[in-house]
């Protein structure tokens, strides 16, 4: 289980995160939606201790991310995350790019990280792209190159931030089923998503961020369809 | 134009030129790997936060980008010289290219790493990389082949460079053609057969480094 309770995020003078607090349970999958600047992202790499917080506590599976005896590089290894701008090692092929945190981080001996990658890339669909060069594929395809590079670490959370946001409209379809199968095989996410669709029909419930708070949380159909907060119904206003 | 050209007594000394030749790239393959190591620390020293080291570097790179190569040359040899650190003709050139070759492969070093998107960083310590895997095998290896190119290039301005090692009396190849069409009067004959050598040297030091890059590099950037 994720546990963010009060956490407080400043950068600089600006507060981004204002006193956030919220539960994901093990196979749920929650959405983060809101505008720009309202703090979502930045949550995610609070979860994921690339970005320190000021105030508060994140627990994942009852340790204390942000404590100091708390080594972080092992804690990451439960929490695959997945970037707007997919983030491939452009000098490595498809294969390696998800073979070498199995080898280096989880110390395998090659040809398990090999076997463990390759799965995890027929799992997203680039089974037939093994030896190419990312720089070689398409957004989508380099996005989902990035998901299966997270799931080759056998992580038991996915951290999504806005993985879609950045690609073709033509190219989104792809990826957003990929995350749908994820659901379906009951992986517990938190995606962060301008994508009202798939925040309706994939996840478990919703949150609406509104300039460092949760302004509304609950059940997914019900807070896009039929939100209660004026601001979020503001917002979906907007955004449809 | 009646200029009658005598080769032979250019070829009789090739041993000598040969031996020149080798002294020339033995001071600038020597001076790249010195200024590659400073030249770390200096991009390093750069980037602190730390103020004194950080103007130190600043200091050496400025002088070594905005002065002549000579200059340097004649600091280590005649300044040196006059506050009684005397060195030979090869430490004062070798001092001097290391020198230089630090200043200015430090901006590149430090123009390749910052190149490099932060993002690539995140990326790997999001997959539990500790911060020296995620330079080791992420940032360095990109690093490296955005900076290899202007590395060669420096190498063969080096080479080039250490010519000038025949103004403090070295025998590298000009010092040594220089002492050679003196003895023989032979100057065009001795200047062209060196010049054609300089040629050969950098076109083979370019044909090594595109070789060995094709080796280091498959992917692209």
């Amino acid at each position: 289980m994720i546990s963010v309770q009060n956490v407080h995020k400043s950068f600089g003078d600006l507060e981004v995160l204002k006193g956030v607090s919220l539960d994901v349970n093990k196979g749920e999958v929650l959405s983060v939606i809101g505008g720009s600047g309202s703090g979502k992202s930045t949550l995610l790499y609070c979860i994921n201790a690339i970005e320190s917080i000021n105030k508060g506590t994140i627990l994942v599976d009852d340790v204390n991310v942000h404590a100091k005896v708390t080594n972080k590089d092992k804690l990451r290894q439960k929490l695959g995350m997945v970037f707007q701008q997919w983030n491939s090692f452009p000098h490595m092929t498809v294969l390696e790019n998800a073979a070498l945190a199995p080898r280096i981080v989880k110390k395998m001996s090659k040809e398990e990280a090999i076997e463990i990658a390759r799965k995890e890339l027929e799992h997203v669909g680039l089974g037939d792209k093994l030896d190419v060069y990312p720089t070689k594929m398409s957004g989508g395809q380099q996005q989902r190159l990035a998901i299966a590079r997270a799931l080759a670490m056998k992580p038991d959370y996915m951290l999504l931030d806005e993985v879609t946001s950045a690609l073709d409209p033509e190219l989104v379809g792809e990826v957003l089923d990929t995350l749908r199968l994820l659901a379906e095989e009951g992986m517990t996410m938190i995606c962060v998503t301008h994508e009202m669709g798939f925040a309706r029909d994939v996840s478990d419930r919703v949150a609406y961020f509104h300039q460092g708070v949760i302004a509304e949380i609950g059940e997914a159909r019900q807070v896009i369809t039929d939100p209660q907060n004026p601001l979020t119904q503001k917002f979906l206003s907007k955004v449809r | 134009m009646d200029y009658r050209f005598h080769w032979n007594v250019v070829f009789q000394n090739m041993p000598e030129l040969l031996s020149g030749a080798f002294v020339t790239l033995h001071v600038s393959v020597l001076a790249m790997l010195l200024g590659i190591v400073i030249a770390i620390l200096l991009a390093i020293a750069k980037m602190n936060n730390t103020k004194f080291f950080c103007h130190v570097a600043t200091v050496w790179v400025e002088i070594a980008r905005n002065t002549p190569a000579l200059f340097q040359i004649y600091m280590a040899y005649f300044g040196l010289g006059a506050l009684g650190i005397h060195l030979s003709p090869y430490a004062a050139v070798l001092s001097a290219l290391v020198f230089i070759n630090a200043g200015y492969l430090a901006e590149t070093f430090r123009g390749g790493f910052q190149s490099i998107p932060s993002t690539q960083y995140s990326a790997s310590k999001s997959l539990g990389m500790t911060s020296f895997q995620s330079y080791w095998h992420i940032i360095l290896p990109q690093m490296l082949r955005r900076i290899y190119h202007p590395m060669t290039n420096q190498l063969v301005w080096s080479i080039l460079m250490s010519s000038l090692g025949i103004l403090v009396g070295m025998s590298e190849l000009s010092g040594t053609t220089q002492r050679l069409q003196s003895l023989s009067f032979r100057t065009l004959e001795f200047f062209i057969v060196a010049a054609v050598m300089y040629y050969i040297l950098t076109k083979l030091v370019l044909f090594g480094s595109s070789l060995l890059s094709r080796r280091l590099f498959r992917g692209e950037i």
